[in-house]
């Protein structure tokens, strides 16, 4: 019997290399033995994303992309379709649950320095993958055609207005002369594409995680045999523990609190003439609209906003230390933690309205909270990572990776040795 | 034609061939790309929506109404002869975006003035349409989402927002009729 499978699949190996690709991929692939939990957020991303394209197409089964039926269809889903309230839920939180994966593994990587030579195109496909991901939550968040989605695609949409042309730019996104039926199918559309868009970048991030392998939380390259130990089944077994432990906090959000991350005006249906008093975009966005705002220049705030983003792209540049990991780069490592918090900050301020006061901050407005927080956001990348590139002193680095995994083995074994001699 | 630009280093004819038909699959290639950028520009049927006719004779003086036009809210505000002076007082060296209220209304119908309701910034429709509701310090319009200031002519008098409410191109077809979407020439009064 298992001989027949064995002949089967080298009959197909030999003509279609598959099974020798995915063995030579996954069980084979030899993986730093000292990995952390911080590296399971990867695999978690590549769950979530398939999780999110399978829920998307059965929605899209019932939802209906024309403005005089969208908001009503996602009610249908919610309460006739059988198991629709679930499909939806999980699909609205799932968006949540990947972004805070996709944030978790880049600041993972900042942390151990990831980004440097030789993964520099890794770093830069992952920074692909983020825009892609922001685009299609932003239009997927449109889809259910509440007023934060109308208003929200109001408001992204008209950023390419501070551009040259950006009248034209405008009305030819909207397909019209505001956000209408026209937007709202084609960006039920573009929903559909991006995420596969998403999958082939997916594809060329791990061909290129696996040309140099993982990097490891001392951040130093493997040097002998004993440094790796093969994928399967040390981190399949890993990863499939972290996510039973994910898939709890999931299905929490999903039966107990599912619209923990929404806002209630998106309940009430697109009306075009009214603009809600307040208007917020989904969570995720809050730290790079909160640069927006703070910048009180049509053109400046949108480009401050971009470019929040793309300095990621520049970050292998920007930081010229040769040691990876933020243990043994005792400066960085506290500006790490700042810039976190700081991003928190971002989104405290991305959450509340500009002219809001705030008196346990010594009367500071929310502006300058804003413009405070933006500035500390750019200047770590510009001006704190280049200098300590050229200024900090590092602590020294383990000769390998066993080194400190085996010290108390090295040490009992040389006392035996010396007991003996 | 030219023959030899470098020592030993002839243009042939293989090298023209794959010049020129490179060039021409470049150029075939982008007008083949057009069609689909252009098939998401507003469609013919949008095109038509293109004019609105609105009866002023109703509005009251001090009241404003709000009609839709290519799916944008026009504001029209009846003003008082208050708000007329206020706007004309106002020097232009107190504006953001300076432009005469003159500019912004037809001549002998000062009392009219007729705007895209669409906040300069990014795109939200400020409040001070209805009655009561905030029309900020300066009378006119307040945008919610990042607090623009609007003044009686719809001129921005504090940002972020950089530009003036727009006039949208209108005309009196009669002493209270007006066509929005047509510019003064293309009509017959
Ligand atoms: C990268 C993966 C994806 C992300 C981040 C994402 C994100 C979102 C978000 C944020 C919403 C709004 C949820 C709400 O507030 O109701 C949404 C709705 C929707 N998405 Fe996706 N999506 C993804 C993949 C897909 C795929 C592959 C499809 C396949 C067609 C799809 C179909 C839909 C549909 C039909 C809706 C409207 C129904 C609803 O609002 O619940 N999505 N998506
Ligand atoms: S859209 Fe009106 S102030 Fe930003």
């Amino acid at each position: 019997m298992s001989s027949k499978v064995t002949r089967i699949s080298n009959w197909i190996d030999y003509r279609l290399p598959i099974i020798s690709m995915m063995k030579h991929e996954l069980n084979e692939y030899p993986t730093p033995k000292n990995l952390n939990y911080w590296w399971n957020f990867g695999s978690l991303a590549g769950i979530v994303l398939m999780v999110m394209i399978i829920s998307g197409i059965f929605l899209a089964m019932h939802y209906d992309p024309n403005t005089k039926n969208a908001f009503d269809s996602v009610e249908h889903i919610m309460r006739d379709v059988n198991g629709g309230w679930f499909l939806r839920y999980l699909h609205m939180n799932g968006a949540s649950m990947f972004f805070i994966v996709v944030y978790i593994h880049i600041f993972r990587g900042m942390y151990y320095g990831s980004y440097k030579y030789p993964r520099e195109l890794l770093w830069i496909l992952g920074v692909v993958i983020l825009l892609l991901m922001m685009a299609t939550a932003f239009m997927g968040y449109v889809l259910p055609w509440g007023q934060m989605s109308f208003w929200g695609a109001t408001v992204i949409t008209n950023l390419f207005s501070a551009f040259p042309f950006g009248d034209s730019i405008v009305e030819w996104l909207w397909g019209g002369y505001s956000v209408d039926n026209p937007t709202l199918n084609r960006f039920f559309a573009l929903h559909y594409l991006f995420p596969f868009l998403i999958v082939g970048v997916v594809f060329l991030h791990l061909i290129a995680l696996h040309q140099h392998g993982s990097n490891n939380p001392l951040g130093i390259d493997r040097k002998e045999p004993r440094d790796s130990i093969p994928f399967h089944p040390y981190y399949t077994v890993k990863d499939l523990f972290g996510l039973g432990i994910f898939a709890f906090i999931w299905a929490f959000f999903i039966f107990f609190a599912p619209n923990f991350f929404g806002e209630p005006d998106n309940y009430i249906e697109a009306d075009p003439l009214v603009t809600p008093p307040h208007i917020v975009p989904e969570w995720y966005f809050l730290p790079f609209y909160a640069i927006l705002r703070s910048i009180p220049h049509k053109v400046a705030g949108v480009l401050a906003m971009v470019g929040a983003i793309f300095v990621l792209f520049f970050l292998p540049w920007l930081d010229t230390c040769k040691v990876r990991s933020a243990k043994f780069r005792p400066i960085y490592k506290k500006l790490f933690w700042l810039f976190v918090v700081n991003c928190f900050v971002l989104g405290f301020v991305g959450a509340h309205s500009p002219d809001e006061v705030f008196y346990y901050l010594g009367g500071m407005s929310n502006q300058e909270l804003g413009q405070i927080t933006t500035i500390l956001y750019f200047a770590f990348f510009i001006i704190a990572v280049p200098l300590l590139g050229m200024f900090e002193k590092t602590t020294p680095l383990p000769a390998s990776i066993s080194e400190p995994v085996n010290r108390g083995g090295d040490r009992r074994k040389k006392s035996r040795q010396e007991a003996a001699a | 034609m030219t023959k030899a630009t470098a020592p030993g280093k002839t243009i042939t004819r293989r090298n023209f061939l794959t010049l020129t038909a490179g060039a021409v699959g470049a150029i075939g290639t982008a007008k083949l790309i057009w069609p689909f950028i252009n098939s998401m520009n507003p469609s013919a049927d949008v095109l038509a929506q293109s004019t609105t006719d609105v009866d002023l004779s109703p509005i009251a003086e001090g009241q404003g109404i709000t009609v839709i036009w290519r799916g944008k809210p026009i504001f029209i505000r009846h003003r008082t002869k208050q708000e007329i002076a206020e706007a004309e007082r106002t020097p232009m060296a107190d504006l953001l975006d300076p432009q005469p209220d003159s500019d912004r209304v037809k001549k002998g119908k000062d009392q009219w003035l007729v705007l895209i309701g669409i906040c300069t910034h990014l795109g939200c429709i400020p409040t001070g349409q209805a009655p009561n509701s905030n029309r900020g310090k300066y009378d006119g319009w307040y945008c919610p989402c990042h607090g623009s200031l609007y003044d009686t002519s719809g001129r921005v008098r504090r940002g972020p927002a950089p530009t003036n409410l727009v006039v949208p191109p209108y005309v009196f077809t009669d002493g209270s009729n007006i066509r929005i979407g047509v510019e003064e020439e293309t009509t017959n009064v």
